[in-house]
């Protein structure tokens, strides 16, 4: 444990996750494109799914399957509720295109700045 | 039957919700979600009769004990805030009717009852359950089903604010599993009871844990509208129908909050919370949302969009009462909880007459609106009145006890404060007060009152907002039960 610095292989998994994580929240702040922004999200939330991963590895540890001559398993729990999470993704992708689907047909387009004009002109 | 309170509160609405799609009838589905609605209501009541007598009820789900399976867990706390979400849940489906069919295209309107139940699943699941991340999931059945709720609305800006919620909403709800990842890294468990039990173990110099508290803590403020964070709010009231609104307003945001206590309180503890000194950065955040908020609402000629404004200021007495840290201002912060969840709704309830029979709720559309629907005006002024703070009204209660609150912390310039941003309110209820009163009627002599089956809702909201105010048993009563509880660090 104590021999960690910021550059263990170890961490790895962890630096990824955080470059994920920036690069999906960047994306959703900064794109005007709407499937653009979903993208984004879709990638910060996936940073997440490694970040619970990572943490129920055990080093030397097996899948969480009982059988002869394995002794050391990875801890399965985190795995389960990514997967929970991944559904709850799957979901929030699929109403946040639906509701792109629909702006679209309303506004013809799916640029944030053309909407924000037409809104402006009716107004 | 009754040792399995707790889950029946969740499955009801869980496993009505399909029915209403299948079936495929709006009259049918209204009426499913309107005994649904009420048997919730009946069953939080048992559940608080039940947790004032005999204290926390454990439920395992599955028969699994606490730390390995899912706890659904009831105390005073959750007990209130079920009460408060099946309450406004069953009054608004008592409204919906009318409202909804007016609208909603015909064809979409089953498909509303039935997010709307999915939505109370949701919202009752995340007050009731004693799981951290099944509270995740639950928020997120609450929060996708309100998405499509918003996007009914009949204004084409329904669909960006809905957008722009779920942006926002899964951003916030991120950041929750992610610090709730950082919890369960350091501890292992993922029970709230098992969680702060592990934690005070810890040195609670751990930077993980201060990390971990600043992600949930941002996460939770994006989903409850505390003032920077705020800014999905507005829209998404204002154009979402008017049933909707009425309910959001008085249950999505409390829920949040009821979940931001939980973390505080129960998972991290006062003392740790005490330590990091979170509370004066949430002290100045919900003070200076006060004013600005409630300025902004000033200029609003939506009425809808005033409300929403409010509705942000309004949680910021609730978040400034919860930073005092002290029980007093925590059972003012709870109390307002309900208040605000009552004359809000009252509101917006008011609101969605007025849209009914007028088809707008611009103010400078509603000259004299008060001479020709007096019943859903009159109850819109005390709606007003408490969101002002009245004596005899519920805002009154709140407002003192947050005084006194902030007294007893020493704080007089905050004090001082809050009497201050009530009178902002005085400027944006008198600016409605003053069009639909003192003008005359001019082109709306044809419009006639709302339906009775509206108004009958709408006053019992509005009688609730003045019981409240004079009999504070069985609100302020148990809101300091639940404080002294949350305070006491044994959830």
């Amino acid at each position: 444990m104590e021999s960690f610095t910021f550059l263990s292989p170890g961490l790895y998994n962890y630096w990824i996750v955080i470059f994920l994580m920036m690069v999906g929240f960047y994306i959703v702040i900064s794109r005007g494109n709407l499937v653009k922004k979903l993208v984004g999200l879709n990638i910060f939330q996936t940073s997440v799914f490694v970040l619970y991963i990572s943490m129920g590895k055990v080093e030397g540890g097996t899948a969480p399957i009982f059988g002869e001559g394995f002794e050391t398993f990875s801890n399965p729990l985190p795995h389960v509720l990514i997967l929970t999470a991944i559904v709850v993704g799957i979901a929030t992708t699929a109403l946040g295109l639906a509701l792109v689907v629909r702006i679209r047909e309303e506004y013809g387009t799916i640029e944030e700045d053309d909407i924000q004009a037409q809104e402006d002109e009716t107004r | 039957m009754s040792a399995h309170l707790p889950i029946l509160q969740i499955l009801i609405p869980l496993m009505a919700a399909p029915f209403c799609v299948v079936l495929r009838h709006r009259d049918i589905a209204w009426f499913i979600s309107l005994v649904v609605s009420l048997l919730c209501f009946a069953v939080s009541i048992m559940l608080l009769d039940r947790v004032l007598v005999e204290g926390v009820i454990s439920y395992y789900m599955g028969d699994w004990p606490a730390p390995w399976g899912i706890e659904f867990r009831i105390d005073v706390v959750n007990a209130y805030i079920l009460l408060i979400v099946s309450a406004i849940g069953a009054i608004v489906s008592l409204y919906g009717r009318h409202s909804v069919n007016k609208e909603i295209p015909k064809g979409q309107v089953y498909l509303f009852y039935t997010a709307f139940l999915l939505c109370l699943t949701g919202l009752l699941g995340m007050a009731a359950t004693g799981d951290a991340f099944n509270l995740f999931v639950f928020l997120e059945i609450s929060s996708l089903s309100t998405y499509a709720m918003i996007s009914l609305g009949k204004d084409r800006r329904a669909l960006t604010a809905a957008y722009q919620y779920l942006i926002m909403g899964t951003l916030g709800a991120t950041f929750y599993v992610i610090g709730l990842g950082l919890l369960y890294m350091m501890t292992g468990t993922l029970n709230i009871v098992d969680l702060h039990d592990k934690l005070v173990q810890l040195d609670d110099s751990i930077r993980t844990l201060k990390a971990a508290l600043a992600f949930l803590t941002v996460g939770l403020s994006l989903k409850l509208a505390l003032f920077p964070l705020h800014l999905w709010l507005p829209n998404a009231y204002t154009y979402a129908p008017s049933t909707v609104t009425a309910f959001l307003a008085a249950t999505a945001t409390k829920v949040a909050v009821y979940v931001m206590l939980r973390v505080f309180f129960s998972i991290f503890g006062i003392d740790m919370f005490e330590e990091i000194g979170l509370g004066d950065v949430i002290m100045v955040l919900a003070i200076v949302g006060m004013f600005t908020a409630s300025t902004v609402a000033i200029f609003q000629n939506n009425l809808k969009r005033m409300l929403a404004y409010s509705s942000v200021a309004q949680i910021g007495y609730i978040m400034l009462g919860v930073s005092f840290l002290n029980a007093t201002g925590l059972s003012a912060g709870l109390v307002h909880l309900l208040n605000h969840a009552i004359m809000k709704s009252t509101c917006f309830l008011a609101l969605g007459c007025v849209m009914y029979r007028m088809g707008t709720v611009r103010l400078s559309e509603l000259g004299g609106v008060g001479k020709t629907m007096p019943w859903t005006m009159g109850a819109f002024v005390i709606g007003g009145l408490s969101l002002i703070g009245v004596p005899l009204t519920v805002g009154f209660i709140s407002k003192w006890q947050l005084i006194s609150a902030a007294f007893q912390a020493d704080l007089m310039p905050v004090a001082f404060l809050i009497l201050l941003s009530s009178l902002l309110a005085v400027v944006y209820i008198w600016r409605v007060v003053e069009v639909a009163y003192f003008r005359t009627p001019t082109h709306h002599a044809g419009f006639k009152e709302a339906p009775l089956s509206m108004l009958i809702p709408l006053w019992i909201m509005a009688g609730a907002s003045i019981y409240f105010g004079i009999d504070t048993d069985m609100s302020l009563g148990v809101a300091q039960i639940a404080a002294d509880m949350l305070i006491g660090g044994t959830p």
